[in-house]
């Protein structure tokens, strides 16, 4: 694996730092490449927009600084709007599909979208919605190992968490699985920016 | 490996392990980002390992409060950032002056003044070395990853133990904050260095008489000697003196402590520097920038080598001098207007084309940046 840059971002609170900590921490300590995260820091107080970077390699990271980042992860539109123009044309953006409706600023990127927050309510915390997209980060990028994935989460979390995070990121995992099953040619077409996804629908068009 | 002392941190935390990990027992601080992060995990650290942790009313005390403590023989830490830097450079001369070790961390963010709170910067690089008045004997390192801040934040106690000298360790707003992978060292691998005894325990009278490394026996406070402590030109007992002769000896002898010990002190990387033509002399975060743009000439078929001085000062120049020697330009990135290139220029004269990529804008200076000024663009 070359340099993989990582963008993943959202509003504060949303859990867009531990996400990105859980991911390095996976592929740093229980997988076997090098990391570097770093994070936005200014007034990213609950409820404004919030971004962190993450770079993954088979060798060490110098410059930890994406430049043109191949995956992009989005939890909210300003988010969106924000960092979908800088992802690489072969990129690939997840976004939370109920809380983002793409517009054609992410170019010829493939977009899989997953209702994270609504799974994370129906699991009964909402605060979960960033272990379910690290779930789906995992089935739909293959960067990270998912026994790393879980390893990460399970070391990051406050005790007495495990279960329903556990549970968070196999929802998350098992649908990307789905949708990577019922291949993804679909996706890339409703991604380009001659074909507006349909409102409302991004993520549930994205399969 | 041991995933158990494998961890994935950022630089501030790697720091405060690091402390912990050469027997730091005190911290007396006061929060400023982007230092905040040591004050905040050694604030839970120190309880848990018999050591104590201040918060002051200001930088200033807290300075004063790292002196006090050190005195009475704590390993002793302070970390800040810029504006606090500056408010605490008359107690560091203090203790500079009287012989105190003590670790002083600067996490370097914009300045002149408040600057900007959050932003990388390496601007306070010869603040660093004479930010307090006088001539004054400091050691100042600059490490650039995670995992050399943990190593380095040991070293830094070890030194201040040894020489009796504050030891400034010099982060910045990129590696302070950014998280890596750093394996911590066991702790019975460690090797600690500690402060020189007095030849006897008690009633000790000449507190700044010196050992053959030229570092005076001051005893701990409350250990039996009585002995005086002062920011005044002193005598061998410690008690303020106007005798010509004795002031002149005390300041050949505080500089003589640092200079003439540094091949113990100076610690540096050379990178494919031997058949390069152009080198790349950088040093803290903007080295990884360096390093990479060095690795990509090197694939493009350029013989480009990094020299990187971890000690700042005291100054590597011999090492310096051998790693530019022969070559046919010099290019140094620094996060400032150009400090540590008033250093690299006194050493290597006007023989050597010296090109400087500076930036304060709050953004890192790119590999792209580095390249373009080796490349002549």
């Amino acid at each position: 694996m070359a340099r993989t840059e990582i963008r993943i971002s959202g509003l504060g609170g949303q859990g867009v730092i531990l996400s990105g900590y859980i991911i390095g921490r996976a592929a740093a300590i229980f997988d076997t490449n090098f990391a570097t995260m770093t994070q936005s820091f200014g007034p990213e107080a609950r409820g404004s927009a919030c971004s962190c970077q993450v770079i993954l390699s088979e060798e060490r990271v110098l410059y930890p600084y994406i430049r043109k980042p191949q995956i992009l992860v989005v939890m909210s539109q300003e988010a969106y709007d924000k960092f979908a123009p800088e992802l690489a044309d072969d990129g690939i953006l997840l976004i939370d599909s109920d809380l983002v409706k793409i517009n054609g600023r992410h170019g010829s990127a493939v977009t899989f979208g997953i209702p994270a927050t609504r799974f994370a309510e129906e699991l009964g915390r909402k605060i979960v919605l960033n272990i379910i997209m690290i779930g789906f980060f995992t089935a739909m990028t293959g960067i990270v190992k998912e026994d790393a994935a879980r390893e990460a989460i399970l070391q990051s979390i406050p005790k007495g968490t495990e279960e329903l995070n556990l549970k968070a990121f196999k929802r998350g995992l098992e649908y990307g699985k789905e949708l990577r099953a019922k291949g993804t040619s679909k996706t890339k077409a409703a991604s380009k920016p001659s074909r507006p996804a349909a409102k409302g629908k991004a993520a549930k068009a994205s399969p | 490996m041991n995933t158990k002392r494998v961890r994935f941190v950022q630089g501030n935390e790697a720091c405060a392990l690091g402390a912990i990990d050469a027997g730091c027992n005190f911290f007396g601080g006061y929060p400023i980002s982007p230092s905040s992060e040591i004050a905040e995990q050694l604030s839970a650290l120190l309880p848990r390992h018999e050591g104590k942790f201040i918060q002051m009313e200001d930088e200033i005390g807290a300075m004063g409060a790292v002196i006090g403590a050190a005195l009475a023989g704590a390993k002793s830490m302070t970390a800040t950032s810029g504006p606090g830097f500056s408010l605490k450079q008359e107690n560091l001369g203090m203790a500079c002056m009287a012989e105190v070790p003590c670790v002083i961390v600067n996490v370097m963010r914009g300045g002149p003044s408040t600057g900007a709170p959050t932003s990388p910067a390496q601007a306070d690089v010869l603040q660093a070395r004479w930010g307090t008045h006088g001539d004054h004997p400091i050691i100042v390192t600059a490490p650039t990853t995670v995992q050399e801040i943990y190593h380095e934040s040991i070293r830094a106690f070890n030194l201040a133990e040894r020489f009796r000298n504050p030891v400034v360790l010099l982060l910045d707003e990129i590696n302070g904050h950014m998280r890596e992978k750093i394996e911590l060292c066991d702790p019975a691998e460690i090797e600690l260095w500690h402060r020189p005894k007095p030849p006897v325990d008690k009633n000790w009278e000449r507190p700044y008489e010196r050992n053959e490394e030229g570092v005076p026996l001051i005893p701990n406070f409350g250990t039996g000697s009585r002995f005086h402590v002062t920011g005044l030109d002193h005598g061998l007992t410690g008690f303020p003196t106007g005798d010509p002769k004795i002031r002149q000896a005390l300041h050949h002898a505080l500089i003589a402590k640092i200079e003439d010990n540094r091949p113990l002190i100076l610690k540096n990387e050379a990178y494919m520097v031997d058949d390069a033509e152009s080198l790349i002399i950088a040093y803290g975060s903007t080295a990884r920038s360096a390093r990479r743009a060095a690795d990509i000439l090197r694939k493009e078929g350029r013989k480009v080598g990094l020299f990187r001085p971890l000690t700042l000062f005291p100054t590597p120049e011999e090492d310096i001098l051998r790693a530019a020697a022969g070559k046919k330009l010099i290019v140094v990135p620094e996060m400032n207007l150009g400090q540590y290139v008033l250093v690299l220029r006194r050493i290597l004269g006007r023989d050597i084309p010296i090109i400087q990529v500076n930036r304060t804008d709050g953004d890192p200076i790119t590999p792209d940046q580095i390249i373009a000024a080796v490349q002549g663009r």
